[in-house]
């Protein structure tokens, strides 16, 4: 019977079960790509480490520290990495990027990925480097071209193209050039003050239990503040953070699913109002309430199932395509193959989603009366509202956060995106309501009669105006939404690149290369706006603790990171202009008076760190032990182009400490720059200089990457939105026929039947994208005031122009499908059936 | 007086596959302006396909009809419609309101498809006429079937017809309601001077028109 009743609608039934296929599809391609990454990491863990075991610090591993490194084993390699100005001689280039001074034979798993393939070899013996290809890129530099590190020139021995545990996004941040260990020494970068990063790697036989060894030696190594990472700690932090991407991502496809799940209930609550009198004659034939009701549960379920076969083989094709979507965000080589887990999941997941939600408008089915065939009038058959449905209601959202549960693993979070999914779409339902009830309350009753049919077609009976506009506007928000928040954060570091904020910050000059920069400066017209002295230091004691007393402190107010880092200090005798005083006095000038020094904390980091007035640290200044209290605490604007610092001393200590410079300066134009960076290179190579410019590029670049990824997944929302709009078109066809036949009957010509249509699809694309607008509007406002604490001005172009894609996309959309309603002849008016 | 509507040797002929039916064979008719004509006949006679040629809805097989002076066989979609927008009113059995307007917007449809300026007042003039001048606001699923019945009636004398044409105007009333409608229609057109023509089963309906055609098989009885 069920079969038989669906004959006459099933290509109809079909076009709405379609609105889950892509969202079925994202999640079996994400759960695909989820199980691929796992097994990829696993079979590939060693090469993201490229060695058995690898020791490292932030500091010089001498004395003790390197007889325990030392004992460690024999097959073993050394680099050491800092930032530097790379030169490229032939053309005048520069820029700062990662140098990995190398030597022993690593990587022991995998290798170094160089064109030509020898490079990886041959520039180990040579006086040569490997360039990351981005740089290779950007400077049209070419093998065998020289490049220029502090005082040593490098022959280029190959491109980089991959090297462990790298990804596409870390060589656009921070560029990779490797040269042998032995010329580190003579490129005079060595400094006292350097940050230099020390890496130990090993490798050891096979069957060696690397854990084991490591548990051993864990004491020796937090003696001496070393870390350390093994293949396992790899693949389990490897792994958790795909794990992390991949459960995010799902959530995105599952929000496409909800949509397309909205759009089946809305699309079954019409066919079964259009089956009323199919019913009420089954139920005058003697069916009952159950079967009744039965019979439409097994086509949905039926149909459901084709749905999610199709959703299913398409999310199989799409997983194809996905590594080539986050190719830049992996560190390793994703090979896929088909997981039959995650295929047999979509399935579950699609039959059981489009029978939850069709659910509710079909146990109406049950309250359907017999006497309603008795009744001719459309009004009458109106089904009363079942109570049971809220209890289905409550089913769907347990659903739902059973599912974020599943993906999420902790109830805390599984809640608060269940919350958000649902407040989401209350927002976007409560505003796409809002819209409609200002529209039909304002009716522009002046407006000519072509417009006034267009608008009110929105509200015809059974209309799906407001499914439409929370589909196609959510789709519309997602994208808008991430578009304007790479706007604000482009905006802000453009912002501080304009006017006569500085563009340029040099580091680590040296004391007595102050002057010579200066000199440079001024013989290039270059403004010198701040010069800052920066002395490193390291926290050796807080509140009387020293790191070793923090060991297995959990009682410990602070957190015993604070020891770890190197701490970049200035002095000076007043705030600056991008900070403000929150808290305690600011003591400019140190007395003596009284043996602690006061000092003045940045805020953020005091809270972070649980750090409070009045609080004492002992710092190390190159062997020298510094006493201070802790006298305020400091706001500061991060947006702004300054030197800006986490601790600040006053006047009267460091003045004679080691210690080098950073300046900042404002160059009006590119060419300027550029001559002003390569004259500072080439007569001080150990200057660092960081260009907004580049980081502009940098920033743009990092968002073209993950911006994609975004985008591919908010793709599934945006598509299943027009094809929750394609159905919807269709199933008030028969509607929109009789409409237009009847004003072609009243004398309507085609173009006034055309226009009448094109308005309606216009005013319905209109209003979802400009809810979709609004929302993103809001929310991008939102994160630029409380999370990037910057000004939001979003564009009116690009606005416009989303705007008006949307728009014209579902009037294209609406008038493709619409095709037919234009050619009917007007008899059919006549005619009881269409 | 002046023939509005003549059909000269009018046949309809569908074909499927290698099959013809015959609906309509060589009808011929004229309707003076101003008269009122029942087209009566049993079902599948081919009285609703004779009244779409009449009106311009349909195209016929042969023959030529004559609408107001205008021969509708060589006009295309467009042109038909302007005709009918011109001089034609309407009347369906279901009623035929569209259900996104209320009750006087319907009735300003076809002056408005006109492009007429200041509709209004004879819009809520009609609405008076046929007693339902305080639903004006009200949408056609908040109205009876009746009371659909009388605004399709003010819609279809809204564009001042030459001819109006009503198909089963009773066929979905109630007897009470379907006597309040005819007389309605009557006075309205008596009013008007507008040309009526009725298909209808209903003999008493037919009784009251001046002249009666009768149909069968698609020929004329």
């Amino acid at each position: 019977m069920a079969w038989r009743d669906s004959r006459k609608n099933r290509s109809r039934l079909v076009l709405f079960i379609s609105s889950i296929i892509l969202g079925i599809a994202a999640l079996v391609a994400i759960y695909s790509l989820g199980d691929n990454l796992r097994e990829n990491i696993d079979s590939q863990a060693a090469t993201l480490i490229g060695a058995d075991l690898a020791i490292y610090s932030g500091k010089k591993i001498e004395g003790k520290a390197l007889d325990l490194v030392d004992s460690l084993g024999k097959v073993r390699s050394e680099e050491r990495s800092f930032a530097s100005m790379v030169y490229f001689l032939k053309n005048g280039g520069n820029r700062l990027a990662q140098v990995k001074a190398l030597s022993g034979d690593f990587p022991y798993y995998g290798k170094l990925e160089t064109i030509p393939v020898t490079a990886e070899q041959t520039f180990r013996s040579r006086k040569e480097a490997l360039v990351d290809q981005t740089l290779m890129l950007q400077y049209r530099a070419q093998v065998g071209d020289s490049i220029k590190i502090g005082e040593v020139t490098f022959a280029i021995a190959g491109i980089l193209e991959k090297a462990p545990g790298a990804t596409g996004i870390m060589s656009s941040v921070a560029p990779t050039v490797y040269i042998p260990m032995r010329f580190l020494d003579q490129t005079g970068l060595m400094q006292k003050g350097s940050r230099v990063g020390y890496r130990y790697y090993f490798k050891y036989p096979a069957k060696t239990d690397i854990e084991a060894l490591v548990k051993t030696l864990e004491p020796k190594f937090e003696k001496y503040d070393l870390d350390y990472n093994t293949v396992q700690e790899q693949k389990e932090d490897t792994g958790q953070s795909f794990r992390d991407l991949t459960r995010f991502l799902a959530l995105v496809g599952f929000v496409a699913l909800l949509l397309g799940c909205i759009g089946v209930a809305s699309a079954v609550h019409i066919y079964v109002r259009e089956k009323l009198n199919s019913i009420a004659i089954l139920r005058c034939l003697g069916v009952k309430a159950t079967d009744a009701f039965l019979i439409y549960l097994i086509q949905i379920a039926g149909i459901g199932l084709i749905g999610s076969i199709l959703g299913t083989a398409l999310g199989a094709a799409i997983q194809q395509f996905l590594p080539l979507v986050i190719k830049d965000l992996l560190p390793f080589e994703l090979t896929t193959t088909l997981s039959l887990p995650a295929l047999g999941q979509g399935l579950a997941i699609g039959v059981l989603i489009s029978i939850l939600f069709a659910l509710p408008p079909l146990v109406s089915i049950r309250k359907v009366s017999p006497l309603n065939v008795l009744r001719s009038s459309s009004d009458a058959s109106h089904p009363e509202r079942d109570p049971l449905s809220w209890g289905l209601y409550a089913l769907i959202v347990l659903f739902i956060f059973g599912f974020s549960f599943l993906q999420m693993q902790t109830w805390v979070q599984a809640l608060v995106f269940t919350v958000s999914i649902l407040a989401s779409f209350l927002v976007l339902f409560g505003i796409a309501s809002l819209l409609m009830w200002l529209v039909r309350k304002f009716f522009p009753t002046s407006w000519s009669y072509l417009w006034r049919q267009g608008l009110a077609n929105l509200y015809r009976p059974n209309n799906q105006t407001t499914i439409l506009i929370v589909s196609v506007g959510l789709g519309t928000s997602l994208v808008c939404t991430l578009f304007f928040v790479q706007t604000i954060l482009l905006t802000r570091v453009k912002m501080s690149s304009s006017g006569n904020q500085p563009n340029i910050v040099l580091f680590d000059i040296q004391s007595n290369q102050k002057d010579g920069v200066l000199a440079i400066a001024k013989a290039q017209q270059v403004p010198v706006n701040q010069s800052v002295p920066i002395v490193n230091m390291r926290l050796e004691e807080m509140n009387g603790k020293t790191a070793a007393d923090f060991e297995g402190d959990t009682t410990a107010e602070q957190s015993r990171r604070i020891f770890g880092r190197e701490y970049r200090v200035t002095f000076r005798d007043s705030v600056t202009s991008s900070e403000k005083i929150t808290k305690g006095k600011w003591l400019g000038k140190y007395d003596k008076t009284s043996p602690l020094i006061p000092i003045s904390i940045e805020q953020g980091f005091a809270e972070r760190s649980r750090i409070e007035i009045g609080d004492t640290m002992v710092f190390n200044v190159q062997g020298t032990l510094m006493s201070t209290k802790i006298a305020s605490f400091r706001e500061v604007n991060w947006g702004e182009v300054r030197t800006n610092f986490l601790v600040v001393f006053p006047t009267g200590v460091l003045e004679d400490a080691p210690q080098f410079h950073a300046m900042l300066t404002h160059v009006p134009n590119p060419e300027t720059s550029a001559r002003f960076q390569q004259a500072l290179v080439r007569q001080y190579p150990n200057i660092s200089i960081i260009d907004l410019a580049l980081i502009l590029r940098v920033l743009d670049d990092i968002f073209n990457k993950i911006g994609f990824v975004i985008r591919f997944m908010a793709g599934f929302s945006i598509l299943t939105g027009l094809i929750v709009l394609i159905a919807s078109v269709m199933i008030s066809k028969y509607q929109r026929i009789q409409e237009s036949v009847l004003l072609r009957t009243l004398g309507a010509s085609r173009k006034q039947i055309f226009v009448i249509t094109s308005l309606e699809y216009f005013f319905l694309g209109s209003l979802a994208a400009f809810t979709g607008i609004l929302i993103a509007v809001i929310g991008s406002w939102s994160l630029a005031k409380f999370n990037f604490e910057s000004e939001f001005n979003p564009e009116l172009g690009p606005i416009v122009l989303i705007f008006l894609f949307v728009s014209l996309l579902t009037v294209i959309i609406g008038l493709l499908n619409s095709r037919g309603i234009l050619s009917r002849p007007p008899l059919e008016v006549l005619r009881q059936d269409v | 007086m002046n023939t509005i509507l003549d059909l000269h040797e009018v046949s309809k002929i569908y074909k499927s596959g290698d099959r013809t039916l015959t609906v309509l064979d060589h009808i011929d008719f004229s309707v003076e302006a101003g008269s009122t004509v029942a087209i009566v006949g049993p079902s599948g006679s081919g009285k609703t396909t004779l009244l779409g040629l009449c009106a311009g809805l349909d195209r016929s097989t042969s023959g030529t009809v004559e609408l107001h002076g205008t021969r509708l066989n060589g006009l295309n979609e467009d042109q038909l419609a302007a005709v009918r927008n011109q001089y034609v009113g309407f009347i369906f059995q279901n009623f035929q309101l569209l259900p996104t307007l209320t009750a006087l917007e319907n009735v300003m449809v076809p002056m408005e498809l006109r492009g007429e300026k200041n509709i209004k007042p004879r819009a809520l003039d009609l609405l008076d006429k046929v007693g339902l001048a305080e639903r004006g606001h009200h949408y056609p699923t908040q109205l009876s079937g009746g009371e659909q019945q009388r605004v399709s009636l003010a819609r279809a004398f809204s564009n001042r017809p030459q001819i109006l044409f009503a198909d089963e105007p009773t066929g979905n009333l109630d007897a009470e309601t379907s006597e309040k409608v005819v007389r309605l229609l009557f006075e309205l057109n008596q009013e008007a001077g507008t040309t009526l023509v009725v298909v209808t089963h209903d003999l008493e309906l037919a009784a009251k028109t001046q002249r009666i055609i009768r149909i069968k098989g698609g020929k004329i009885v």
